[in-house]
């Protein structure tokens, strides 16, 4: 038994959804005066629980909306649990969408400081690794042009080297990365095994189920806000496997019938044509 | 609390790196750059003095003192707050992604604000000097409604970020109510007009007021009015407790709404 990392303890997160979105005051008013405020509420994770030791590679399984990103959004900090307790021990990187927090005006070097101070670098950190990661994200001159001049993959490329330039204790990934050309691609994967090699706590969140048999040593199951499978890769991605099935089979029946609806309806206007030409004939 | 000061020391350098970008990102597209910020209240200055001291005839040689005093200060407190209701909304992207402390948003916008604010007190400087205002060792004293001002800045700056996440509208009721403290300020017409006529009260309830007032003061050399700065020390102490408490209650909530 390692050391944890990791302690999620009956983690519930609502939501609520309101019918339209009531952003400004006018329209707040009028509904309070209409009694016209409805909330509807959501939980879009529900009494989670699991713990992960150190340098487990944990893969989140889920179809669409069964709160993968909410679980990751919750660990990372970013959103308050409304229940339950999240303990994390050690530092946190997470390469979700990279680059999303560069200013457009500023430069690749000061977005570097930027970033970087916004991951909780310190100065003299950036100072020491600034070329690293410029050569890294293999920018050369165009460091000094304003982000809003870089392509989508420049941008992707210089988020990814600011990121990764820290040893974290936890990764979290959102799908495998495809940031570049092929090129970068085979070195932002080299980089990232090479964190793996190290030991660090991994949390990916995938569709793919062979690339989380390739990654990780463990596995969850999401579905709709609870955990529903907890186990090795195998066990867990046997379970998701019949729950794709049985959504696929659902999906299947509703097409079929869809299907048989529009043809009865089809027959149903072509009958009445023909009676309709018999009677004019 | 402990835990507060470890976490603030933590972040020191993103709020360092965030008021860097924002007097960095205001003067970058321009020519002149940061001369911008000492040119725009002079020009002000300028238009004002023409439009109140010469079309209604003041005698007072020193008015372009006078106007920018209030001017200047005014013109903090309006940017200051107006940057700090959009604080929250520019900065969505990185709150969505990224666990930082909210309050950093609100708080370098007030400070890069305050630092500009500070530049362009330069040309004061310069025009004090232009109409002959003799420096005394009352000057020390301005500091004091600075300070508070900044207090009070930040105090309102809290509370317009926190609820303008909730109310986007907030934003444009803001800068009605900005007009109406801008002309109660007594930025360019004589308070003792305004006294005559019965609405004094609007000059004495106006924080703003009490800062330009009590600098003023410092500027031409007086003693301060203690009443004013009771009150605006008041003011400014109040505002920054509810806007922290405020800001600390919904925090929360506003990756829900941004």
């Amino acid at each position: 038994m390692g050391e944890k990392v990791l302690d999620i303890k009956h983690v519930g997160v609502r939501f609520n959804l309101s019918a339209e979105k009531v952003d400004n005051l006018k329209d707040y008013f009028i509904k309070f005066v209409k009694k016209d405020l409805h909330f509807q509420e959501f939980w879009a994770l529900r009494d989670v629980s699991f713990r992960v030791e150190k340098g487990q590679r944990v893969g989140i399984l889920g179809l669409n909306g069964a709160g993968k990103s909410t679980l990751l959004k919750v660990i990372s900090g970013v959103l308050k649990a409304t229940e339950g307790s999240v303990t994390v021990k050690g530092k946190i990187v997470p390469l979700l969408e990279l680059g999303a927090g560069f200013d457009k005006q500023y430069t690749g070097s000061e977005n570097i400081y930027l970033y970087g101070a916004m991951l909780g670098y310190t100065k003299e950190f950036i100072d020491s690794r600034y070329d690293e990661i410029v050569e890294f994200s293999e920018l050369g001159d165009f460091i000094h042009v304003p982000v809003k001049n870089y392509s989508s993959g420049m941008k992707a490329r210089l988020g990814f080297s600011i990121a990764t330039i820290v040893e974290p204790e936890i990764l979290i990934l959102d799908e495998v990365l495809s940031v570049g050309d092929a090129k970068f691609r085979k070195k932002s994967e080299k980089k990232i095994q090479s964190m793996f090699d190290s030991g660090i706590t991994v949390l990916f969140v995938s569709h793919s189920l062979e690339q989380v048999k390739r990654l990780c040593d463990r596995a969850i199951l999401l579905e709709r806000g609870r955990l529903i499978a907890d186990g090795t890769v195998e066990e867990v991605a046997a379970v998701y496997a019949e729950k794709t099935k049985e959504e696929e089979e659902g999906d299947r029946r509703r097409r079929i019938r869809r299907r048989r609806r529009r043809r009865e309806k089809r027959e149903q206007r072509e009958r009445l044509k023909k009676e309709w030409s018999t009677d004019i004939d | 609390m402990k835990q507060l000061f470890n976490n603030f020391k933590k972040y020191k350098f993103l709020l360092n790196e965030l008021v860097k970008k924002d007097i960095k990102l205001k003067y970058r597209r321009s020519y002149l750059g940061i001369i911008w910020t000492l040119l725009e209240p002079l020009l002000t200055m300028i238009v004002l003095s023409i439009v109140f001291g010469g079309f209604y005839g003041k005698s007072d040689k020193q008015f372009p003192v006078y106007i920018l005093t209030g001017r200047l200060l005014y013109a903090y407190f309006n940017n200051g707050t107006k940057a700090a209701c959009k604080s929250i909304r520019s900065h969505a992207s990185m709150i969505k992604k990224v666990y930082v402390p909210k309050y950093i948003y609100p708080m370098s916008t007030i400070l890069s604000n305050f630092i500009i604010f500070l530049i362009s007190l330069l040309v004061l400087i310069g025009v004090a000097a232009y109409y002959r205002v003799q420096p005394t060792w009352y000057l020390v004293q301005a500091l004091i409604p600075l300070v508070l001002l900044l207090v009070l800045t930040t105090g309102v700056g809290l509370i317009l970020s926190t609820l303008c996440v909730f109310f986007r509208d907030l934003e444009y009721l803001w800068g009605v109510a900005c007009m109406f403290i801008m002309y109660s300020s007594a930025i360019f017409y004589d308070p003792a007009k305004v006294v005559k006529t019965g609405y004094g009260w609007v000059l004495e309830i106006n924080p703003i007021y009490a800062a330009i007032c009590n600098f003023r003061h410092s500027v031409y050399g007086e003693p301060m009015d203690m009443q004013k700065l009771q009150y605006l020390l008041i003011v400014s102490i109040v505002s920054c407790v509810v806007g922290v408490i405020l800001f600390y209650k919904k925090q929360d909530d506003f990756i829900l709404y941004i």
